[in-house]
């Protein structure tokens, strides 16, 4: 008698099992895989069906979260659109991360927001036998993004954005902040400096940036993908940054410009080089290129550029192959790819708050691109 | 209502063909071997916890050795420099946990003999299930709330209040964060909360009635009551609740992760942002790799250190006091 | 139970009054501000059970559809569409691999430390297997990570493992309560009717103590969909619907609200929000019937 009092439990369990995994089979014949691992490094598996535009490849790819929304939407568009037979799946892991997966071949490309150093490059050719490649893929800006309520417009200078991030200027109404903003109303809050807690490019660009603006911020804290900071608290990744700084008031950080945009928070114009405040913007971003003289391995640096009215804090991105990659068919969808993206990718780039790269500098890219291959 | 407690008719109808079976002689083959089973999955505990520490040991073993002692001295934790220093995470976590205690342990036996001592019956069970309530929720759950409902509506607010009237004590030196070791240890409390005050209140059932009256036929009051009478029978059962919600505090993860601001940094102010040893290992793993991995688990090594010493404790003091 | 301290408390305070006069007053303050101070602490207590309830069922309806639990999440978390099916079927496959796993090997332990086990192991049995429910999961997820995952790769089956490990030492404890309350005279009828040891755990022991070792069991299962930490390090988590259990990267509830939780995006942290809203509700549902199943046995209370 108590058998049957107890069996409905069971059955319940076993129902509840059985739905869930008639559920999983049923689901999964109709969805793409659109992620990757990351961090195991198994052998992709092709999981592609027969490919209407030719190709058929599945690609790994993991670093920098920088670019991350712009690749993921490059990655969409052109696995479900263009090359239907290739997969490519990105893990935004950060540019640090990224780099180390690309060393020890675990992924088929990596990303990172700062260029490999050269001890990077040589202890990742010798891992393969092949050449490093950067490509470039677009430009994007390190905004300065706030929460405080009631200021809708903030303008920052060198002096003071390293004041506020070396923990010198601890409070919004600050003589220093003041005098930049007349006739703003500055309340009486403590400045909360959110910075990244991983490995990060964007932090590589904000640091190189403040290296350069800053004395006391070169000899005191330096640039890396990692630094030291001496005041704030940490966020994982852009997408962390940009939560912690809208979850506090009086908090500002460092995000990718798309980050700042999508999440709605304000951001601060800062005064360059050339002694303009400007707007972050795509066109502030894209002029930060103008007259750069690019090395033949497309490493170089965009940031504080001299020209009249570009945005100060400007980077480039880079994908990271090998040339020549070893599996041919990989190789080949990994150019269409980056070909696809570097030129008919430009639109989809610019809605989403990135500057499609200079005319020069793209041909440049696509020539390393050709290096994947042969 | 049904009766559990079976007939020893009951009993006869499920054993009497398998006592026919006994005659071949299987069934005594059987017993030894489902003996021999019992025992391999009883051991299997113990086996599960010594290859715990032996793999995860060994995995950590080239940074222990690399780093030596520094590696819990130091508070230098740069994975891109390789530099291991753990002391801001223990800090943070040794920080945290006394935070939520601080605040749960009150509370805690406020419910715990509110509930035994105080309460008319008709609220007894309503508050025992609500509080039992809180301990079935994920920390997850904890920490999402945490960060989009407690932060802007409590610990914003108060860690500015803290640093505004008491920031001339280092303790509480702005500029104050919510996400902070503060913010941290209040979620920390509210999860331990439910773990103290239910050993609390089974221990202090187990006072006898004798004791209570004896003392009110003393004359004392229902706190005098409370203080001479519940408080020394079961104040070695509570400490080791306590212990037990201390363990859960140190070990805590996702909700700290969320909530601690992620500063790699020995901060003397608790409203300030801090990291914890758990949150490094869930915040940093996914970007991990090689050496830095190790680390991580180097660190998971020494939080384990610390989590099973305090719960030995704990479950030994809890023990004594059951056997007694 | 059966205690009522009122009268005690009158009473009390006369004799109080009789002996002296002055710290009476005094007295009785203290009294009632630890009165108050007690009820103080419970109302406290009920503002998070207040604020977290009706938080989580307000948002997460808010956000909850049938697109949310019938479709995986999209690629990004910034984008409006999509669910957490694939955390759901995660969550299911795993927490019901582990279960699968560690139920019957807790409750042949569990037999092991009433029936079979004396002396020095059986104490260090339980010892342990007390001192293990305190052990971090991440420490669980780390040693899984360490042991499995770096030669296999991260998987369901990781995932499971550490579910697993966690849930083990609560189903033991709680098997071996429920078995100890077992009255002996059931046994010891079963002796005499000629029945071996095994067969009397198998047809007389365990039937009594099922509703006890069900609560203990649902209780672990309610835990185990709960966990985070474990799963980063073993499950890894992933967009798309997976049933491989090896090899491939699977994500679950938590892991998914993990990452709502910690993106500026609207669309994503809604989704996280419903998520909450549906672990929640698994969870609780699973506490429930362990409570219904516990109220309707004799034995356990």
């Amino acid at each position: 008698m108590t058998d049957k009092k107890k069996r409905p439990v069971f059955s319940l369990l076993a129902i509840l099992l059985l739905v869930l995994t008639a559920l999983a089979f049923a689901a999964c014949g109709d969805s793409e895989p659109r992620t990757a691992d990351p961090a195991s490094g198994s052998a992709t598996s092709d999981a592609g069906e027969s490919a209407s535009g030719g190709l058929s490849a599945s690609l790994d790819g993991a670093g920098a979260t920088f670019p991350e929304p712009l690749y993921l939407e490059w990655i969409g568009e052109f696995t479900q659109v263009v090359e239907p037979g290739v997969s490519v799946n990105y893990q935004g892991i950060g540019s640090g991360g990224g780099i180390e997966q690309f060393t020890q071949g675990t992924v088929a490309f990596g990303a990172s927001d700062a260029p490999m150093t050269d001890e990077e490059v040589q202890t990742a050719a010798a891992a393969t036998g092949s050449e490093v490649l950067h490509i470039p893929t677009v430009f994007g800006a390190v905004v300065l993004a706030y929460n405080l309520e009631g200021l809708d417009e903030l303008r920052l200078d060198p002096d003071a954005l390293a004041g506020i991030f070396l923990g010198e200027i601890t409070n919004w109404n600050d003589p220093a902040i003041a005098a930049l903003n007349e006739g703003a109303e500055l309340p009486d809050t403590p400045i909360q400096v959110v910075h990244r807690s991983d490995s990060s490019g964007t932090t590589a660009i904000f640091t190189g940036y403040m290296e350069q603006i800053s004395e006391q911020w070169a000899s005191d804290v330096g640039a890396g993908k990692t630094v030291e900071w001496p005041v704030g608290l940490g966020g994982q990744g852009n997408d962390g940054v940009a939560a912690v700084v809208q979850q506090q008031n009086g908090s500002i950080g460092y995000v990718e410009l798309s980050y700042a945009l999508e999440s709605g928070l304000s951001m601060a114009t800062l005064e360059n080089a050339a002694g303009n405040y400007v707007e972050p913007s795509l066109e502030s971003t894209a002029l930060a290129g103008e007259g750069v003289e690019f090395p033949d391995d497309l490493r170089f640096s965009l940031s504080n550029s001299s020209a009249d009215q570009a945005y100060p804090i400007v980077g480039a991105t880079w994908i990271l192959a090998h040339g020549p990659m070893e599996d041919p068919a990989d190789a080949e969808a990994l150019q269409a790819f980056l070909t696809w993206a570097l030129t008919d990718g430009d639109g989809v780039a610019q809605e989403l708050g990135y500057a499609p790269l200079p005319d020069n500098l793209q041909e440049l890219a696509l020539e390393k691109v050709d290096a994947i291959g042969s | 209502m049904q009766s559990e407690a079976r007939t020893l008719g009951d009993v006869a109808a499920g054993v009497a063909p398998a006592a026919i079976e006994n005659r071949t002689g299987i069934g005594r083959r059987a017993d030894s071997l489902f003996g021999l089973l019992t025992l391999v999955s009883g051991s299997l505990v113990l086996i599960v916890l010594g290859f715990m520490v032996v793999s995860t040991t060994n995995t950590a073993l080239p940074i222990f050795s690399s780093e030596g002692l520094s590696f819990v001295t130091s508070s230098n934790w740069n994975p891109a420099d390789g530099n291991y220093g753990i002391l801001a995470f223990i800090y943070g976590t040794l920080v945290t946990s006394i935070i939520a205690l601080v605040i749960a342990i009150p509370v805690s036996l406020g419910i715990a003999l509110y509930v035994v001592e105080a309460a008319p019956r008709w609220v007894r069970g309503p508050i025992t299930y609500a509080v039992d309530l809180l301990a079935a929720v994920p920390s997850v759950v904890y920490g999402l709330w945490g960060v989009f409902v407690l932060l802007p509506l409590f610990l914003q607010p108060a860690a500015a209040l803290l640093s505004e009237y008491l920031g001339f004590i280092p303790l509480f030196a702005g500029p104050p964060s919510g996400l902070s070791y503060f913010g941290a240890g209040v979620v920390l409390a509210i999860m331990v909360i439910p773990i103290i005050s239910s050993l609390s209140r089974e221990v202090i059932r187990t006072v006898p009635d004798a004791d209570r009256y004896a003392a009110y036929a003393l004359g004392a009051t229902r706190w005098e009551m409370i203080r001479g009478a519940v408080i020394p029978r079961s104040r070695a059962g509570i400490v080791g609740a306590v212990m037990l919600g201390l363990g859960r505090a140190l070990g805590e993860t996702i909700a700290v992760a969320l909530l601690v601001g992620s500063a790699t940094r020995i901060d003397p102010s608790v409203v300030r942002p801090g990291y914890s040893m758990a949150a490094v290992i869930a915040n940093q793993f996914q970007e991990a790799s090689g050496d830095h991995i190790r680390a991580l688990v180097g660190v998971g090594v020494v939080l384990f250190a610390i989590t099973i010493l305090v719960n030995m404790a704990a479950r030994l003091m809890v023990w004594r006091m059951v056997e007694r | 139970m059966g205690r009522s301290p009122s009268p005690g408390e009158s009473a009390g305070a006369k004799v109080s009054d009789i002996n002296s006069a002055r710290p009476a007053g005094r007295r009785l303050w203290t009294n009632r501000l630890a009165s108050a101070a007690m009820l103080g602490a419970v109302l406290l207590a009920m503002i998070p059970v207040g604020l977290i309830l009706s938080y989580i069922f307000a948002k997460g309806m808010a956000a909850m559809s049938w697109e949310f639990l019938s479709e995986p999440t999209p690629f990004s978390f910034r984008r409006a569409e999509g669910g957490f099916l694939n955390g759901l079927i995660g969550t299911g496959i795993m927490v019901g691999l582990a279960t699968l796993v560690s139920v019957p090997l807790g409750i042949l332990a569990a037999i092991y430390l009433q029936e079979y086990g004396r002396g020095l192991l059986a104490n260090l049995i339980r010892f342990f297997s007390d001192v293990m429910t305190g052990v971090p999961s991440v420490f669980v997820g780390l040693f899984v990570y360490t042991a499995f995952v770096l030669p296999f790769g991260f998987g369901a089956v990781m995932g499971a493992a550490a579910l697993a490990i966690i849930m083990l030492p609560i189903v033991v404890r709680t098997t071996e309560e429920m078995l100890k309350l077992v009255p002996l005279e059931l046994q010891h009828g079963s002796f005499a009717l000629g029945a071996s040891k095994f067969q009397t755990i198998i047809r007389v022991v365990l039937p009594s103590a099922l509703p006890g070792i069900t609560t203990g069991v649902l209780l672990a299962v309610a835990r185990a969909a709960g966990e985070t930490a474990p799963l980063i390090l073993t499950a890894l988590g992933s967009l798309t619907i997976t049933t491989k259990l090896i090899g491939e990267p699977i994500s679950a509830l938590p892991l998914l609200i993990f990452d709502g939780a910690r993106n500026p995006f609207a669309a994503g942290q809604e989704r996280a929000w419903a998520g909450a809203l549906e672990l929640l509700a698994l969870v609780l549902i699973f506490t429930l019937l362990a409570r219904i199943v516990a109220s309707r046995s004799k034995i356990s209370s």
